[in-house]
C-alpha cells in the first residue's frame, strides 16, 4: 500500500467518526494555537522593545554616577568638568557628541489654572542630537540660550495636551515652572507608547538654567551623560576613553569606579535575555497543553484499536502484513495532529492579530511576528507527537493475532 | 493425482491455558487434490475450527508439516504467512466481514492493495462483482445490501487474487435459506465452471452433502473420510 492510498483510507476511516475526531484535533489545535501566539506575541514584543531601544541611537553609552558592583564611601558625582573633559578630542578621539543632563524632580508645570508633571531635564542642544529628537514646531535649545541661562523650554505633545489642550501653534506661549515663567520656543514630535511611560510626558531645558534655577543641590552636578560614540564600531574604545578619563579625574581604581557606563548593545541583551525567557516560559505552558493534546490522540487511538479488532483481523486475513497495519493506524494519528496543527496555526495568527490589535488600542504597540521557523516547528512538532502518540496504538493494532482479532466480538 | 494442493502431515495444536495443555487437534493427516469440493465437519469443539485456522494460515500449528500449494506454510513467520493468505487463500466468513466504511467496489480491492497491484483494480473489481451477479451494486455500503448480497461481496473478494483455495467458514450460517442456497450454487458453480478448490467448513449435514469428500472431525482427530 502507498502512502496516497493510506491517507485516503485514514481521511476515510476519520470521518467515519466526524465528532470525535473533531474533539480529538481540537486539543492539538488548542496547543498548536496557544505555541504559535505565545511565540509569536513574544517575538513581537521583543522586535518592540528592541526598536524603540534602537530608535535612542546604537552608538549611544549613558554614564550614571555610582556603581552597583562594589560597596563604596566616597562617590564623587558626575560634574560639568567631566562632561567637558570628555568632550576633549585629543583624550577621546572616539567621542562624536557628550550630552551632560540634569534631572528635575518633582516639579509641577502650570498654565494658568492647568497643572502637568512631566519629566523634566535640563539638556545642552548637543542632547538633541544625540536622543534624535524631532521637532513639529520651533525649535531646540540653542548655545546662546544655553550659555544665557534662557528662561526658555521644549515641550513634548502630551504637555501640550494637557496644559492647553492640544499641541499644536503653543510655540511662544508661557508656562510656568514652580512658579518661574518659561516660554516654549519648539514642541517635539509625537513618539507614540512605549513600554517605558509615556515618551511624549517630557520637557526640556537648559542645562545651566535648570542648575541655577530649580536644582536643590550643588551646581555642578550632573544626573547622567550621555555620549555619542563616532559610530557603532568605536562604541568599546569610547567606552575605554571614558573610563580612563572618569579615573583619572575621579582619582578611582579600576574595578572601583565611581560611576557606571551602560552601552546601547548592554540595555539591548539585557532586555531581549528577559523577554527570551518569557517567551520561552509562555511557549512552554503552551506546549504543556500540546502535550496533553498528544495524549489525547493516544487515547482516542487506543479505543479506536480496540473498536476495531475485527477490522484488523479482516485485513490480515486477506493479507494485510503488520506493516500495513502499522501505516494505517500511524497515518490515522499524523493525520489527525497534522490537521489539528494547520487549524492551530490559524487560530495561533488569528490569537496573536487580536493581541496586536489589544495592544496598540491600549498604546503601546505589539507587531506578533509569526515566522516561516514557527509554523514549520509546530507543523512537524504536532505531526511527531502524533507519530509518537501513535506508535503505541498502532504497534498494539499491527500485533493483534488474526485468529483472535476475528474472534473479538 | 500427483498433485495435492493441500498435504497435511501429523498436524496438531496444542493450547495452553496456564498450567494445563489442551490437544485441540492432534495427528491429523490428509491430502486434498487440486478442483476438489472438501467439507470438513464435525460437533462444536471438535477441532474444526482450529483445523480450519491452521488450513487457512491465519495460525500455526504446535507441530507437523502443511504444504500448501507445494510450498511448506507450517513454520512460517507472521509477515509471510500474511502473502501466503493473501495470495493463495480466499476467504468467506459466517458474519461476512465486510468493512462498512466502504462501497462493494472498496472492499473487493482491498486484497489487490495488500498485494501491491496498482494497476487495473477498480476494474477487475468490477468484473469480479459481476461475476458474483452485483454488477449494479457495485457502489452500495454493505448496510446498503442484504445479506445474501454482502456474502456474495465477500466471495467475490476472496476470489479476486485468484487464490489456489477458498474457504468457507459457515458460509450460510447468517442466511435464510433461501438466499444460503444462492451461496451455495454460487460457490459450487465456481467449482464447476474454474475448478477451484473449495473447502466448506460446516455442521450443516445438507452442505456437506453437496460436497464430493467429507473429513469428519471428532476430539482433535480425523474420525473418517468419506
Amino acid at each position: 500500500m502507498n502512502i496516497g492510498q493510506a491517507i485516503l483510507e485514514a481521511l476515510e476511516s476519520l470521518s467515519a467518526n466526524k465528532l470525535r475526531s473533531g474533539l480529538t484535533i481540537l486539543g492539538i489545535v488548542i496547543g498548536v494555537a496557544a505555541v504559535i501566539a505565545m511565540l509569536g506575541i513574544g517575538a513581537g514584543a521583543q522586535a518592540s522593545i528592541t526598536s524603540t531601544i534602537n530608535g535612542i541611537g546604537s552608538n549611544l553609552l549613558f554614564i550614571a554616577s555610582g556603581n552597583q558592583n562594589v560597596t563604596l564611601t566616597n562617590i564623587k558625582p558626575l560634574t560639568v568638568e567631566d562632561a567637558t573633559a570628555l568632550a576633549d578630542q585629543s583624550l577621546a578621539p572616539d567621542i562624536a557628541l557628550v550630552a551632560p543632563s540634569v534631572s528635575i524632580f518633582a516639579s509641577t508645570v502650570t498654565y494658568g489654572k492647568q497643572n502637568a508633571s512631566p519629566t523634566i531635564t535640563g539638556v545642552t542642544p548637543a542632547y538633541a542630537t544625540a536622543r534624535n529628537l524631532t521637532l513639529t514646531e520651533g525649535s531646540f535649545i540653542t548655545t546662546q540660550q544655553e550659555q544665557g541661562r534662557a528662561a526658555v523650554a521644549v515641550v513634548g505633545s502630551a504637555v501640550g495636551d494637557r496644559l492647553f489642550g492640544y499641541h499644536v501653534g503653543i510655540t511662544g506661549l508661557t508656562l510656568r515652572i514652580e512658579n518661574q515663567p518659561f516660554k516654549i520656543i519648539g514642541v517635539l514630535t509625537t513618539q507614540g507608547g512605549s513600554s517605558f511611560g509615556n515618551a511624549d510626558n517630557v520637557m526640556y531645558i537648559p542645562m545651566s538654567t535648570a542648575q541655577t534655577r530649580l536644582a536643590n543641590r550643588g551646581q555642578d552636578r550632573l544626573s547622567s551623560i550621555i555620549v555619542s560614540a563616532t559610530s557603532s564600531d568605536t562604541v568599546n574604545a569610547a567606552m575605554q576613553e571614558i573610563t580612563s578619563i572618569l579615573e583619572t579625574r575621579h582619582k578611582t581604581q579600576p574595578g572601583l569606579d565611581d560611576f557606571t557606563i551602560i552601552t546601547q548593545a548592554q540595555i539591548l541583551s539585557t532586555v531581549n535575555s528577559v523577554t527570551g525567557v518569557i517567551t520561552l516560559f509562555l511557549g512552554g505552558v503552551a506546549g504543556i497543553s500540546l502535550l496533553v493534546g498528544g495524549i489525547g490522540i493516544m487515547n482516542i487511538m487506543l479505543v479506536s484499536v480496540t473498536e476495531r479488532t475485527r477490522e484488523i483481523g479482516l485485513r490480515k486475513a486477506i493479507g494485510a502484513r503488520k506493516r500495513d497495519i502499522l501505516i494505517q493506524f500511524l497515518t490515522e494519528s499524523a493525520l489527525l495532529s497534522l490537521l489539528g496543527g494547520i487549524i492551530g496555526i490559524g487560530l495561533g495568527y488569528l490569537i496573536g492579530f487580536v493581541v496586536g490589535k489589544i495592544a496598540a488600542a491600549s498604546g503601546s504597540t505589539i507587531n506578533p511576528v509569526i515566522s516561516f521557523d514557527s509554523i514549520l516547528l509546530a507543523t512537524l512538532f504536532s505531526t511527531a507527537i502524533g507519530l509518537f502518540f501513535g506508535i503505541y496504538p498502532a504497534n498494539r493494532a499491527a500485533s493483534l493475532q488474526p485468529v483472535e482479532a476475528l474472534r473479538y466480538e | 493425482m500427483a498433485d495435492p494442493v493441500i498435504r497435511v502431515i501429523d498436524l496438531c495444536k496444542i493450547y495452553k491455558m496456564g498450567e494445563v495443555e489442551v490437544a485441540a487437534l492432534c495427528g491429523v493427516s490428509f491430502t486434498i487434490e487440486r478442483g476438489e469440493v472438501v467439507a470438513i465437519m464435525g460437533p462444536s469443539g471438535s477441532g474444526k475450527s482450529t483445523l480450519m485456522n491452521l488450513l487457512g494460515c491465519l495460525d500455526r500449528p504446535t507441530s507437523g508439516e502443511y504444504y500448501l500449494d507445494n510450498e511448506k506454510v507450517s513454520d512460517l513467520k507472521d509477515d509471510e504467512l500474511s502473502v501466503i493468505r493473501n495470495k493463495k487463500v480466499g476467504f468467506v466468513f459466517q458474519s461476512f466481514n465486510l468493512l462498512n466504511r466502504t462501497t462493494a467496489l472498496g472492499n473487493v480491492e482491498l486484497p489487490m492493495r495488500y498485494a501491491g497491484v496498482t494497476k487495473g483494480r477498480k476494474e477487475r473489481a468490477r468484473q469480479a462483482l459481476e461475476k458474483v451477479g452485483l454488477g449494479d451494486r457495485i457502489d452500495h455500503r454493505p448496510t446498503e445490501l442484504s445479506g445474501g448480497q454482502q456474502q456474495r461481496v465477500a466471495v467475490a473478494r476472496a476470489l479476486i487474487n485468484d487464490p489456489a483455495i477458498l474457504m468457507a467458514d459457515e458460509p450460510t450460517g447468517n442466511l435464510d435459506s433461501k438466499s444460503g442456497k444462492e451461496i451455495m450454487e454460487l460457490i459450487l458453480s465456481l467449482n464447476r465452471e474454474q475448478g477451484t478448490t473449495i473447502i466448506l467448513v460446516t455442521h450443516d449435514p445438507s452442505i456437506g452433502a453437496q460436497a464430493q469428500r467429507v473429513l469428519r472431525i471428532r476430539d482433535g482427530a480425523l474420525e473418517s473420510e468419506t
